[in-house]
């Protein structure tokens, strides 16, 4: 299969931040020596290079759907990126301190592309919540997970919305993203399918038609006007008698 | 530059963000639209022959410019080669919209600068740092400062 190698290689080495990166003792694939290799983590993607001043990588580790978790090794500090399936690598890595360990540790369980984006979708419904001035935020009382957990699941959000499939088998996911804009909640059935909160119902207008009352059957309109004429005839003759009244 | 193709073949057979078969030319000199299964799956585009199961390529989608070319066109380049494009035509100006559209939020950098935005926004708002309750405020990539020098977005 072909890859954009040469923009992967210009990704890796360009001056865009890195998330993380240091040195790393990766071990082979065949034999079991470790190689001190200078790693670039950028996004889901783990770079690493012979030496810190190459120009290119050597090779670059997708991370997407990985886990990553400590390891039983003769080298200290040593964790592995594993992937599920049955033929699939597992790349085991060594740091050279406890710190810098747990540090990468970190940064690789978080690294797809996938968990940023359930992130992302839960601070956006968030924004739109406190936008619409319903309680601020959801899972205020959440437990923080303990320092780290080597599992890639995002089981430390909220649950989200399953995506919904459109017709053509093509999953979903949320169309209202747009960095600098003013969220799209005008109900519309993108939000519906994300289960993102619509805004309340306005309430109902009263149609006033020009010079006409409101919308009324004739019927109904002469009952009114029956009942109204009788109303006025009473005060009318309340009036007549007053008018009579204080006369001596 | 070596990779785990076996995890990225895994990630061409996921359910794809889009699919739709869609005529394709690559960068290469004599190059023909030939009839491809274009597929969105995270911020890997992969095409395949329309009958094949394994792609025959895969773009990574990141510092990458997504320009709508003429009628039912949009082509995809990277910033470092901007005359090198990869091609598509679509059946419809409709489609060619919603691919754009798509393929210029597929990158994790704009998902990183959106997560920035909403939490520096929900901060104005609430005075609260909303990645505090999953415990990942201080993580690098999420940090306002150090993004402050990354691309314009593209496109």
């Amino acid at each position: 299969m072909k890859l954009n190698e040469r923009s992967l290689a210009f990704y890796a080495t360009c001056d865009s931040p890195a998330d993380n990166s240091g040195f790393l003792y990766k071990r082979g694939e065949r034999h079991t020596a470790y190689h001190r290799r200078w790693f670039v983590l950028k996004g889901n993607m783990l770079f690493y290079f012979e030496e810190r001043e190459s120009r290119e990588p050597v090779g670059v580790i997708v991370l997407e759907g990985c886990n990553v978790e400590l390891c039983e090794s003769a080298e200290d500090f040593a964790f592995a990126i594993r992937f599920s399936g049955t033929k699939s690598r597992t790349y085991v890595l060594a740091a050279e301190s406890q710190a810098a360990m747990e540090s990468w540790v970190k940064s690789l369980s978080r690294a797809s592309f996938d968990y940023m984006r359930l992130v992302v979708r839960e601070l956006e419904k968030q924004l739109e919540e406190i936008r619409w001035g319903l309680a601020g935020g959801c899972g205020g009382s959440r437990e923080c997970p303990s320092s780290w957990k080597p599992k890639q699941s995002p089981e430390r959000l909220p649950a989200l919305p399953a995506i919904l499939p459109k017709e053509n088998g093509c999953a979903v996911w949320n169309n209202a993203l747009g960095v600098g804009q003013p969220l799209d909640t005008s109900g519309c059935g993108g939000n519906d399918d994300e289960g993102t909160p619509l805004p309340p119902p306005l309430p109902p207008r009263r149609r006033v038609l020009n010079g006409e009352a409101t919308v009324q059957s004739p019927s109904t309109f002469c009952q009114l006007h029956e009942r109204y004429s009788r109303e006025v005839a009473r005060l009318r003759q309340d009036w007549l008698e007053k008018q009579r009244g204080p006369r001596p | 530059m070596r990779y785990n193709e076996r995890e990225l073949l895994s990630l061409a057979r996921q359910p794809a963000e889009k699919a739709a078969e869609i005529r394709m030319s690559v960068p290469k000199k004599g190059s023909v639209l030939k009839k491809r299964l274009v597929k969105l799956v995270v911020n890997f585009l992969f095409y395949f022959r329309t009958d094949e199961a394994e792609p025959i390529g895969a773009l990574l989608l990141e510092h990458c410019r997504i320009t709508k070319e003429e009628e039912n066109v949009f082509s995809i380049s990277f910033i470092e080669e901007p005359e090198r494009k990869y091609c598509f035509e679509c059946a419809s100006e409709e489609q060619c919209q919603e691919w754009v559209e798509a393929l210029k939020r597929a990158s994790y950098e704009f998902l990183r600068r959106s997560l920035i935005f909403y939490r520096n926004e929900i901060q104005k708002m609430t005075g609260k740092d909303p990645l505090e309750q999953y415990g990942i405020s201080e993580e690098a990539r999420f940090q306002l400062g150090k993004r402050q020098q990354e691309f314009p977005h593209l496109g």
